[in-house]
């Protein structure tokens, strides 16, 4: 007994830095597993409202580049709706169901990153929506250009968005020509580009393809943008065409379906 | 002398604003960026009783952590350098615990300062990136970014200390 107090005494510093090391070690091995609750992250109170103040400030003087990203969205919709509209006015009118009023799958959420990295090999964006807004976990974000990322923790009223690039995402894509479909990751190297993995040899794969999310998991709908095929030589690279060091209004998709999707799969797989 | 934890409060809070709001977003070239809240560090009071400095360096680093989504990496890092200090400064200013008390840092060569500063910075940096990339697989861009990041934080920090210095005078 005396020996050990003597141990302890004598190691005191130590030990208690071993201490605060495993604590450390534990955060971290925690902050790379997927589904576990995250209360050192950026999307609690007190971070989440440091850098909704600071990115207050740059939407500000960001705002002229915003609204010409806006400009084009509305355009692009608008000749969507355009479209729409002579389809009502014709044949179709009769079959025409609104979604909006019964059986919507997708509900679109919108919101602003308020905290953006592209820089290291696990990366995650903090955005100014939370619980108090529908936002939970696992629910896709996207912007008018392509994917994002997928939230992973949610607070009150900010949640944190596993970014695509980050080596721990995986996400279900295909090729917009052909139903062949893959999955998508990222190796850590350049944010601009990520790779496609998993898919079958029969797939015919050109230069300049069009990659979109396949639809497969429940949580991107089918057919958002993700990328263009650069190079197949060592792998699948694809450039995305988001810029993702440039990201400031994103969506977020709420699936209705998930819940029973997931429960159906489950049931399957007993 | 009841100032001075007011006065650490004050470097506590505003090294970790820099960091986050600042520091974090620079990314020179592509990769390298700069840790500079470490600095509380090398200005903390050396003291014998070491479990202050330990627990504050774990909560220095705990907090960067919540603002950049890293887990406990730096955390690990800075306890880890505040670990350490005591035996580098007695490498490097060949002073024992007696000298503590009428230690000031300004008053010793600059060779001496740089040497410790910069021991303890590209340790705190190895560290952290070597966590950051969580394998063993890009040991050389690890070096990189340790070596250009540890350059950066080191002009930094004697950049901050050289114009802070000379106002207090």
């Amino acid at each position: 007994m005396q020996q050990l107090i003597y141990f302890i005494q004598k190691y005191k510093y130590f030990l208690f830095f071993l201490l605060l090391q495993i604590i450390g070690f534990t955060l971290t091995i925690n902050n790379h597993s997927y589904h576990r609750s995250k209360f050192i992250s950026s999307a609690n109170a007190i971070t989440g409202g440091v850098y909704e103040k600071k990115s207050n400030l740059r939407n500000y003087l960001n705002l002229k580049d915003e609204n010409q990203i806006l400009i084009e969205e509305n355009l692009a919709l608008k000749n969507k709706l355009s479209k729409l509209e002579y389809f009502l006015d014709s044949v179709y009118a009769k079959t025409v169901i609104d979604t909006n009023s019964f059986n919507q799958q997708f509900k679109f959420i919108d919101g602003k990153i308020s905290k953006n990295e592209f820089h290291k090999p696990y990366n995650y964006l903090t955005i100014n929506r939370g619980l108090k807004h529908g936002v939970e976990k696992e629910m896709a974000v996207i912007n008018n250009k392509g994917i994002i990322g997928i939230t992973d923790a949610a607070s009150n009223s900010y949640s944190r968005v596993r970014s695509i690039l980050n080596r721990n995402s995986k996400v279900n894509a295909r090729l917009k020509s052909s139903p062949y479909f893959g999955s998508l990751s990222w190796d850590g190297k350049d944010y601009n580009i990520v790779q496609l993995h998993d898919i079958p040899r029969e797939a015919k794969i050109n230069l300049g393809d069009t990659i979109m999310t396949g639809g497969n998991s429940t949580i991107f709908p089918k057919g958002i943008l993700i990328g263009t095929v650069i190079d197949k030589t060592n792998g699948i690279n694809i450039k995305l065409f988001n810029d993702m060091s440039n990201l400031e209004n994103v969506y977020i998709i709420k699936n209705f379906h998930q819940k029973e999707i997931k429960a159906l799969e489950n049931v399957n797989n007993e | 002398m009841s100032r001075k934890p007011f006065y650490l409060a004050i470097i506590f809070v505003s090294l970790i604003l820099i960091q986050v709001l600042v520091l974090n977003n620079i990314r020179f070239l592509g990769y390298v960026n700069p840790y500079i809240y470490i600095a509380f560090i090398f200005v903390y009071p050396y003291k014998t009783n070491r479990f202050p400095i330990i627990s504050l360096a774990f909560l220095l680093g705990l907090l960067v952590d919540m603002f950049a989504d890293s887990g406990g990496i730096h955390a690990m890092a800075t306890a880890l350098i505040a670990y350490l200090r005591p035996s580098f400064f007695r490498t490097f200013f060949q002073k024992t615990e007696v000298d503590y008390e009428f230690f000031q840092m300004n008053q010793e060569s600059f060779g001496k300062i740089f040497n410790f500063v910069a021991s303890l910075t590209i340790i705190h940096h190895f560290v952290v990136f070597l966590l950051v990339n969580f394998s063993f697989s890009n040991l050389l861009s690890v070096l990189i970014n340790t070596i250009l990041s540890a350059i950066f934080s080191l002009i930094l920090y004697f950049l901050g200390n050289f114009i802070l210095t000379r106002k207090q005078q």
